[in-house]
């Protein structure tokens, strides 16, 4: 078999390199769709009467923090703007940091809002879908004080909340185990609550059959191109818009390098069969 | 001084980023010593965390301030303590018995939670009229969910040979498949190049301030 020709894999390496970073400082402002599954958390989002309450999960770590906190961020400012009270916990330890970051971000805008009464952390609980199970037969069981020590029976928010019942919709922002899945079996599936969620894009093809007749699932947000059409559809754009020029070129760049490598591939069994023969 | 730590810090995260980013030239001493640090801080962190957030307020707290009600939680506290024991090889074979408890009561939970949000609920959102309501696009869209369904498990059942009618019906499937791997291959390159999009968002934004952060 004939030695066949490679390019360094560095110099692919330097052209992502580039074709992120350029159109990070230098934007092209290349348009932006809107899909059917982020209109539909959208919708949901927008459908809430005001007063009503909504539960967030932060199930992720700075890890996924590229993805997953942009389209959190686009997500309570949403939820804020219609004046729906949030409760957020966390199925994973560093959630609490996460869904603590979005607050600080975001609540200098809504200067109106009172920590207990508008919006609540609950903090981290360990046992994924025994937990969430577990919230929805006894929500105090679970959760009996916040994150900072407040019993939650003289948190106004907590309010009528015993389980899932009262509360509005779920949305989970979900890295991986606990995340969407088990919020969808238990919330959805076991209590009938809408749920909704965010996710990474590696763990998007895993979520996106729960959106179906049964409406597990009600849209989803599924990497950082969805929080970017979630920043347009509220009309902030923010870290996500300016990151999709940047997605774009990248894609391009390996769109290309597959077609090249592809041709190179069938080249050389041709020349492989012509010279057999 | 607190400006001085958030400068410290956004200085320490870019020498990291490019100690890790210097790997994709060659396994370097940088890369190494990052990598290392990486590995102890997070030990570290998760050992100080998991004592502070689950173990203090999940059982220590509870038992100390109403040992009456919470008496129970001693069961799983032996339990943990029966899994330590596998750190001594002589007392090692007592760690099985809370391991076959977790084996135990997870499948038992997630048997019935996964049989009717996976199996059940999957194949009832299958069995639909793909002609009634919609557009076209939306009426094609539903004969593929359900083709695709259908030739997707017939490619996975072994107990024929894949020959004649079930041969093309598993051919069928493997494309549905290859379509459903090339879509997951198209989601996984987004989500790697997000991360990197994060990264020099940081860099050019809160590092040298380039950009807007």
């Amino acid at each position: 078999m004939g030695k066949t020709k490679q390019l360094d894999r560095r110099w692919l390496f330097l052209l992502i390199f580039l074709g992120v970073a350029l159109p990070l400082i230098f934007s092209i402002g290349l348009p932006l769709e809107t899909t059917k599954n982020v209109q539909m958390v959208y919708d949901l989002v927008d459908s809430m009467p005001k007063g009503s309450k909504a539960l967030i999960s932060f199930d992720y770590d700075p890890a996924s923090m590229p993805e997953l906190h942009p389209m959190a961020k686009a997500v309570v400012k949403h939820c804020f703007d219609k004046e729906i009270d949030l409760i957020f916990t966390a199925m994973w330890p560093m959630g609490v940091k996460m869904a603590d970051d979005i607050i600080d971000q975001l609540i200098e805008d809504y200067p109106d809002l009172e920590y207990g009464e508008n919006y609540v952390n609950l903090g981290f609980k360990a046992g994924g879908m025994i937990t969430i199970q577990s919230m929805g037969k006894n929500f105090r069981e679970v959760f009996p004080k916040d994150m900072n020590g407040n019993s939650i029976d003289e948190l106004p928010i907590m309010d009528g909340i015993n389980n899932f019942s009262n509360i509005g919709f779920i949305f989970s922002l979900s890295a991986g185990a606990p995340g969407i899945k088990e919020w969808v079996q238990i919330a959805h599936d076991a209590y009938n609550r809408p749920t909704s969620g965010g996710c990474t894009g590696v763990s998007a093809p895993a979520m996106l059959p729960y959106i179906n007749e049964q409406h597990q699932l009600t849209g989803l947000l599924a990497g950082l191109k969805a929080a970017a059409e979630y920043e347009v559809l509220i009309q902030t754009p923010g870290t996500a818009t300016s990151g999709m020029d940047a997605q774009s070129i990248a894609h391009l760049i390996i769109i290309i390098f597959i077609a090249v490598g592809n041709i190179n591939y069938w080249r050389n069994k041709r020349k492989e069969k012509k010279g057999g023969k | 001084m607190e400006q001085f730590f958030a400068t410290l810090g956004i200085w320490l995260g870019a020498i990291f980023t490019f100690a890790i980013f210097s790997f994709l030239y060659k396994d370097n001493p940088f890369y190494k010593t990052a990598e290392q640090i990486f590995v102890g801080l997070s030990a570290g962190y998760w050992f100080v965390y998991t004592v502070f957030s689950i173990l203090i307020p999940n059982l220590y707290d509870p038992l100390i301030q109403n040992f009456s009600v919470n008496w129970i939680k001693i069961i799983p506290a032996i339990l943990g303590i029966m899994m330590l024991m596998r750190l001594i090889p002589k007392t090692e074979w007592i760690s099985r018995f809370p391991i076959s408890v977790v084996i135990g009561t997870t499948s038992g939970v997630f048997f019935l939670r996964y049989l009717k949000s996976d199996v059940l609920n999957q194949l009832t959102a299958t069995m639909i009229n793909p002609f009634v309501g919609g557009s076209w696009v939306m009426v094609v869209g539903k004969i593929m969910l359900i083709v695709g369904t259908i030739s997707g498990v017939i490619y996975f059942y072994f107990s024929k040979k894949h020959t004649g009618a079930l041969g093309v019906s598993a051919k069928i499937g493997i494309y549905f498949l290859m379509v459903s791997f090339g879509a997951a291959f198209g989601y996984t390159a987004m989500a790697r190049i997000s991360l990197l999009i994060g990264r020099l968002q940081f860099l050019l934004g809160d590092w040298l301030g380039i950009i807007q952060p």
